[in-house]
């Protein structure tokens, strides 16, 4: 029976990167998912007949360019369009639009509040001079303070060398990131709410927070990190859809020699004595590999993968604890012409990037007031883009897409994460009631409605308590501490069994880093 | 003053950057808005509408038409069918590249010749022998490029099924609205792309007609700063910037032969009649080999990021393509220049080209790029590679 190097639990876009990796380097890999797509949750779907969704991620935000170097990404079909501005329209007034042109952006700012077009541009700059500083952290394996190995140590030092280049302020400004509510520390730079608003929700993506909950000021750092990545602008559509993305590394990872098989939905691990020595497939199909990386989240590969005997009771301890109380939800819209909005109508450039319904903090407050309790927002906040005015591929000609992320949807319903199917169509409604408020006459241009909520994306995705990032982005499950303490470096408790998905560092989103560090560190580690 | 071209009155009004660069001898926009990106990501995501009026444009024909091209050009023509076009380079009789351009078998035994600069008097010279009438159709001829992937269905949009059966660097005659437009499936993007040729009276009315039909395949105008950094990923050479036109160079070392400039398979050697006007140079050099080697390069973009780390600095690329001379080192020697780059949004590469010394121009091959960060000259690792750097297949499809 043939034995693999690696089998690698999941098909999304972490598993396809680490399998890519680990068969660059000449390792027989497996790739096995249990959907009949590839991507995972940067998936493309054909929902209704001529529309292609990006069903769950909608926007590529860090894919690490090296990454697309490494694996030739582009010559596998990758193309990234940028993301060129975002607009949050108001019910009434013309709302804000953020330009990539400073002198534009400034105008529109002005309109609320001239000190804060002022200083505007020099907030950019410090949260650029900040990000700097946890660019190199999501680039690397994340070095564990607490540990006295040598090189763990020197690492921590280097990566410690910016820190001291920024000087007393710098410092002070990113204790407050770190501590800060992101309202909190909005106020600190500006009054106008109109342009808080907008930037505030960066803090609070993915998360069972609210902008006015302390810490969620960090989050918003990694915002600015697509763009001191420069001219690289890792802010973008994926031609084709997020699919798409996934895709390209899939078809890199096949020229390297990597096998993926679709619909082998894997059951448990196979194990000889305490190690992992395979996988058992959901139809008994025995499979052996020298070592078994899991690019699902820790809950599912601890509780579903694992046997709880083989693991000890101090990390299955720490791993309840680990957080993903999934909040948000997901409406995508086959449009039969595009949406105008009052605030500002008309097919310009304005709805080409991201469009935010925020128009106030009170309102991100509310909305978050309602999730507290176990309930959708009444008026959510909702991240609208209109991939097809960038991307022809997506939809018939004339025809669009309108794909909406919205929070909050907790994945945790006062009436139990089960009664989400019957809630469903509700949360649809009040998604497009939110969105015909700004946008009057959506609804009659509506051709088809695909309503995802935490549960579904649970069910169908296999995201855990429909946690959009395999766990919380917040600052105490990052770093040498996500998953869990003393297992950051991509390692577990079961030997033969390693890790590779959004639960582990630098975290969620379309970066695909995770299975790259993963990929790396087991090579290192001489593990297959 | 530069001359404006029959499209001004539509690139004017939308060209709000403001940014117009004289073009042989007419005023061609830059970047028509922000910047080029987004004119760029039009080119390979949705389509770009390019004017392109200012290239030299020469009908040529009579019995001796194709006899005459052959012996004027590098390539041989007289199997060119009509509906059929191609590319190609002419010499000097010392087998020195004078320009680059195309040509295209239009039927009734008349052919068109494109190039980058004037060659009236150079074809009017060489055609005294022939049965042949050489017209100068520059300033007549309107041209648009409409290059993207989205650029087949506007066509047909406008044009109908004629777009369907046009090959790769095939020619046909459409009519839109009823004047009469030559349809050529070419371009300077490495792209899936047309070229469109009209009289110039009939202009404005193709501008407006394949903008409407653009509405719905996200169409937009493009400028030049847009084209450079797709032809860079293309890796097509520019006359003047890459290589420099044998009756334009001042001293012998600025001149280039086809094969020194990656051109070598547009040269017919192998042909019946009579030879070519340099062939009996470039036989020798194809023999003896050539001194340099125009070649793609890979410039390490780690690397990059390190030297502005040193600074203090976050990477920076120009947002447009450069085209200015910089060395290129191997072992610590100069062994060539690179003559222009740019970083390539869609590889996430930082890429050039430049003519190198022969003997290091293997695919492969490591090289050094200066790199100039802060005013402090450095020297970054770049890798000779193969181009195109970006060639999709719905290039050919």
């Amino acid at each position: 029976m043939k034995q693999y190097d690696a089998i690698i639990v999941g098909g999304g876009h972490n598993g396809l990167a680490c399998a890519a990796y680990l068969a660059r380097a000449g390792r027989s890999v497996l790739v096995l998912e249990r959907r009949h797509v590839l991507g995972g949750a940067a998936v493309t779907e054909e929902i209704f007949p001529g529309f292609k969704f990006s069903v769950c991620s909608y926007v590529v935000s860090l894919l690490r360019p090296q990454i697309i170097r490494d694996l030739e990404l582009p010559r596998h079909g990758l193309e990234i369009l940028p993301l060129e501005c975002s607009f949050a329209p108001a019910v009434d007034g013309p709302g804000l639009v953020r330009w990539p042109d400073a002198r534009r952006t400034r105008e529109e700012i002005a309109r609320y509040s001239a000190k804060d077009a002022s200083l505007y541009p020099e907030f950019g700059r410090e949260m650029a001079q900040l990000a700097r500083l946890v660019k190199p952290v999501i680039d690397e394996p994340s070095p564990d303070p607490a540990s006295l190995h040598p090189t763990e140590l020197l690492r921590l030092a280097r990566l410690g060398k910016p820190f001291r280049e920024l000087g007393a302020r710098g410092i002070h400004q990113l204790v407050k990131m770190m501590t800060l509510s992101a309202a909190d520390f909005l106020d600190e730079w500006f009054e106008s709410d109109v342009l808080k608003a907008p930037m505030s929700v960066s803090g609070i993506i993915g998360t069972y927070l609210g902008v006015r909950s302390p810490s969620t000021a960090y989050v918003m750092l990694h915002h600015y990190m697509g763009e001191i990545d420069g001219a690289m602008r890792a802010w973008g559509f994926s031609r084709g859809g997020t699919g798409e993305v996934s895709m390209s590394i899939a078809r890199a990872a096949q020229a390297f020699g990597a096998e993926i098989r679709t619909e082998a939905p894997v059951a448990k691990l196979l194990m000889r004595g305490d190690e992992a020595a395979g996988v058992v497939l959901a139809d008994g199909t025995e499979l052996r590999a020298r070592v078994v990386v899991s690019s699902v989240d820790p809950k599912l590969t601890f509780t579903r993968l694992v046997d709880a005997k083989y693991l000890p009771s101090e990390f299955t301890h720490a791993l309840s604890r680990y957080r993903l109380r999934g909040s948000s939800g997901k409406v995508n819209l086959a449009l039969d012409a595009l949406p105008e909005f009052t605030s500002r109508p008309g097919d310009g450039l304005h709805i080409r990037g991201d469009i935010a319904v925020a128009p106030s903090i009170d309102y991100l407050e509310r909305a978050y007031d309602d999730a507290k309790y176990g309930k959708f927002s009444r008026r959510p906040y909702i991240n609208v883009v209109l991939p097809t005015l960038t991307d022809s591929t997506l939809a018939p000609p004339g025809k669009h897409i309108m794909s909406c992320f919205v929070q909050y949807a907790p994945y945790h319903l006062a009436t139990g994460p089960e009664s989400w199917p019957q809630h469903r169509e509700a949360f649809g409604d009040t998604v497009v009631d939110t969105l015909e408020e700004l946008a009057p006459g959506l609804k009659n241009r509506i051709l088809h409605r695909q309503v995802l909520t935490p549960w579904d994306m649970e069910q169908d995705f296999g995201l855990s308590e429909g946690n959009i990032f395999h766990g919380e982005l917040s600052l105490e499950q990052l770093a040498f501490l996500r998953p869990a303490a003393g297992f950051a470096h991509y390692q577990t408790p079961v030997r033969g069994l390693w890790m590779c998905g959004s639960g582990t560092h630098p975290g969620g989103g379309v970066m695909a880093a995770p299975g790259k560090l993963a990929a790396e560190r087991m090579l290192k580690e001489r593990a297959l | 003053m530069p001359n404006a071209t029959p499209f001004h009155p539509r690139t004017q009004a939308l060209c709000q950057s403001y940014k117009w660069k004289d073009w042989s001898g007419y005023c061609a926009p830059c970047v028509y808005g922000m910047s080029p990106e987004r004119e760029y990501n039009a080119i390979r995501n949705g389509a770009g509408l390019l004017d392109v009026t200012p290239l030299f444009k020469y009908d040529v024909s009579g019995k001796d038409a194709a006899r005459f091209l052959s012996r004027v050009l590098s390539r041989d023509v007289r199997a060119l069918k009509p509906g059929r076009m191609t590319y190609l380079c002419w010499c000097d009789d010392h087998g020195k590249v004078l320009d680059d351009g195309t040509c295209a078998h239009l039927g009734d035994g008349r052919s068109r010749l494109t190039a980058a600069a004037p060659a009236l008097h150079w074809l009017m010279r060489h055609a005294r022998r022939y049965d042949v009438t050489v017209a100068d159709v520059s300033d007549e001829v309107a041209a648009l490029a409409l290059q993207g992937p989205t650029s087949r269905a506007i066509l047909r949009d406008a044009c109908g099924e004629v777009v369907d059966g046009l090959k790769f660097f095939g020619v046909a005659t459409a009519r839109i609205d009823g004047f009469e437009v030559v349809l050529s499936r070419t371009g300077y993007t490495g792209d899936l792309g047309y070229e469109l040729w009209v009289d110039n009276a009939h202009a404005l009315a193709l501008w407006d007609a394949l903008s409407a039909a653009g509405k719905r395949h996200n169409l937009e105008p493009v400028g030049l700063d847009a084209l450079d950094i797709s032809r860079v990923e293309a890796g097509f050479v520019l006359r003047g910037i890459d290589y420099t036109g044998a009756n334009e160079a001042l001293i012998e070392a600025q001149k280039s032969s086809p094969y020194e400039l990656g051109l070598g398979w547009t040269v017919t050697l192998e042909r019946d009649g009579e030879p070519f006007i340099g062939q009996a140079a470039l036989e020798r050099e194809k023999r003896e080999g050539s001194a340099w080697a125009l070649v793609g390069l890979d410039v390490d973009w780690p690397a990059i990021e390190a030297l502005y780390a040193e600074h203090g600095l976050p990477p920076h690329v120009p947002s447009a393509a450069w085209r200015s001379m910089v060395p290129v080192y191997r072992d610590g020697r100069q062994v060539g220049r690179a003559t222009s780059g740019t970083w390539s949004p869609t590889l996430k590469k930082n890429l050039a080209l430049a003519t190198v010394e022969a003997s290091v121009s293997e695919p492969g091959t490591p090289l050094y790029l200066e790199w100039t960060v802060e005013w402090s000259r450095q020297v970054v690792p770049a890798v000779v590679t193969k181009t195109p750097f970006f060639d999709p297949p719905r290039k050919r499809a």
